[in-house]
């Protein structure tokens, strides 16, 4: 059973949760992947893991490697944190990062939207400086936050090989200078 | 704008069924009683506003989140024989959902009235805002995807959909503030509201970032209460006290696809009312245009004002421009939440904007207004504040309302009540 300390937190993946198991364990890999819906006609790859394809309902999957790279499409910005694990860390970023992979597919706005918080290239959470620099829009790439055996967590960095737009979008009230 | 569609069930229990009773505690921050006592007091309250016995119910549910005591309990304090009970598992938008249930249950002949109860130490206990004790669990399972990033409170889970409204179509924080000094107005003529300080908006936007786009004033209060409604078809409900509120019809927990992720499935800035709007107003054969006044769950500031826009009271992306026009002002065309509501009078999972619109459809809504000999307001319709020469909150000429429910950007429920 992946167990690990991580901010102060106890985080467990439970020995029935399959699904889970298995893509923490990518996770812990460094090796992105999610699950792809086994059914030929369908195909669409799912996020966040679960027991059927929300498309066509088949239960039956494979693990395939996704690029894990996209664009911010959404986010919080917590200044009051509610964990005590977190409270040193605010501001911190609740990135929905929308990946380049099955982005409006199968349908315009469906996409896969990844979770995360912002971290700097090392994985270290993001300061205030560097968050100020990210809104929606931001290009981004995934790291990982090494948490036990069998367990990290996929993290958002800003992406060192793309373009970034001038101003990506960002709340328009600046607090306390952040 | 509303047609019937034969097949629905809807169309045939329009109207059929009414709530005859409310009843509350007092809102507080440290009530000193367990949620037992608390729900016993509400249901109590009920009892006595309908004028009903205890003989005469025989069916009661409730909904929470393991902070609550379940109808057992209660009934039994009560002397309430019970023929049905239901307690679930259920947070903001539960309410309108029970009384569809609670509906279905008389109409399939399990029980006569029905209690639908909702008792909580929102503040004292279980905070509501998920600090204290439920910020420290372990997380597992499909938490690992969200708790574990910090993202867990209902303002933290519910900010991208309000920051990616803004990206969409250009809402302001000062229009959304608007929401709150709107509601404050109107706490501040409710004697039982816990905030009843007026505000503005530049209060709103300078006080304290929670999380963004959520300031402190964006944030409804936590508080210790319980509500009860009671629920009888309508040729019962003329036997007691008041003037029934007529069900017109209900929706209960509609979702958006991918409920287990919604964001998923966009646009991320549309919400549950989106689907909504196509079940309650042809259930209840009326549209938004009908609607006098309205009920939309403010957890936040911004829940209200997606959800009058999804249901389509104004239009796409205009309901920033809505909430902030005065229109859900008293003595505008359509008030909202003449109560406080969540953000000033109390957090109660929904049940206090439900038991404001009955008792504004009776037209004798508890405000600083004189009473006659019989104990019925002189409303005055002057909505300034009680030391202007104001006090009043009851909206003249009522006919119809609606409940927005609010749970989560992707789920909602809605009720619709006629003037009995």
């Amino acid at each position: 059973m992946p167990q690990g300390e991580y901010l102060g937190m106890t985080l467990t993946v439970l020995d029935l949760d399959n699904e889970n198991l298995a893509y923490f364990q990518h996770c812990a890999d460094h090796d992105f992947h999610l699950q792809q819906c086994a059914d030929p006609d369908c195909g669409l790859i799912r996020y966040p893991p679960g027991t059927a394809c929300p498309w066509c309902s088949k239960r039956e999957f494979n693990w395939v490697p996704v690029d894990a790279r996209g664009e911010v499409h959404s986010y919080g910005e917590v200044h009051h944190a509610i964990q005590p694990a977190f409270r040193e860390r605010a501001p911190y970023m609740i990135l929905l990062v929308e990946l380049d992979t099955q982005s409006g597919v199968p349908t315009e706005h469906e996409a896969l939207r990844v979770a995360g918080n912002l971290v700097d290239a090392d994985g270290n959470f993001a300061g205030p400086e560097l968050v100020k620099q990210v809104g929606i829009g931001s290009r981004m790439r995934m790291v990982f936050a090494d948490v036990a055996d069998g367990l990290a967590l996929p993290h958002w960095t800003l992406d060192e090989d793309a373009a970034q737009p001038d101003t990506p979008w960002r709340y328009p009230q600046e607090v306390n200078g952040v | 704008m509303t047609t019937d569609i034969d097949a629905t069930a809807g169309k045939y229990l329009r109207d059929k069924y009414a709530i005859i009773g409310v009843g509350e505690t007092t809102y507080t921050r440290g009530s000193g009683m367990t949620t037992r006592a608390l729900g016993t007091w509400a249901i109590k309250n009920a009892m006595d506003d309908a004028g009903i016995p205890a003989s005469e119910i025989d069916g009661m549910m409730s909904y929470s989140g393991n902070d609550s005591t379940a109808s057992p309990m209660l009934a039994g304090d009560l002397g309430i024989r019970l023929n049905f009970y239901m307690d679930v598992q259920g947070g903001g938008s539960s309410s309108e959902a029970l009384i569809g249930l609670a509906i279905g249950a008389i109409e399939a002949g399990m029980c006569e009235t029905v209690v639908v109860f909702r008792s909580m130490n929102g503040f004292s206990q279980v905070r509501i805002g998920g600090t204290g004790a439920r910020a420290s669990v372990p997380v597992g399972g499909d938490a690992l995807h969200s708790a574990a990033y910090g993202w867990f409170s209902a303002g933290q889970n519910f900010s991208p959909t309000f920051m990616r409204h803004m990206y969409d179509y250009g809402t302001t924080p000062e229009q959304v503030a608007m929401v709150k000094v709107i509601h404050s107005e109107h706490a501040s003529n409710n004697p039982k509201a816990y905030y009843k300080q007026r505000v503005t908006v530049e209060d709103v936007v300078n006080s304290r970032m929670i999380c963004k786009p959520l300031h402190l004033l964006d944030c409804c209060v936590e508080t210790d209460n319980a509500t009860a409604l009671i629920v009888t078809s309508v040729d019962k409900a003329y036997d007691y006290r008041n003037t029934p509120a007529r069900i017109l019809g209900v929706a209960g927990r509609v979702c958006k696809p991918r409920i287990d992720m919604h964001f998923q499935h966009g646009p991320i800035s549309t919400v549950a009312g989106h689907y909504i709007k196509d079940i309650i107003y042809r259930n209840a054969g009326v549209g938004p245009e009908d609607i006098q006044c309205t009920g939309a769950y403010d957890a936040f500031t911004f829940t209200s004002m997606l959800q009058l826009e999804d249901y389509g009271f104004c239009k796409k992306g205009e309901g920033g421009d809505y909430v902030s026009s005065g229109i859900m002002r008293l003595g505008g065309e359509r008030p909202n939440n003449t109560s406080g509501g969540h953000l000033c009078e109390g957090y109660t999972h929904g049940m206090n904007m439900i038991i404001e619109n009955v008792r504004q459809l009776r037209g004798e809504v508890d405000c600083y207004c004189p009473q006659d000999d019989q104990g019925k307001r002189i409303h005055s319709y002057n909505y300034a504040p009680p030391e202007e020469g104001g006090g009043c909150r009851q909206v003249p000429d009522l006919e119809i309302t609606q409940n927005l429910g609010w749970a989560m950007p992707g789920t909602g429920s809605s009720l619709i009540m006629r003037k009995g």
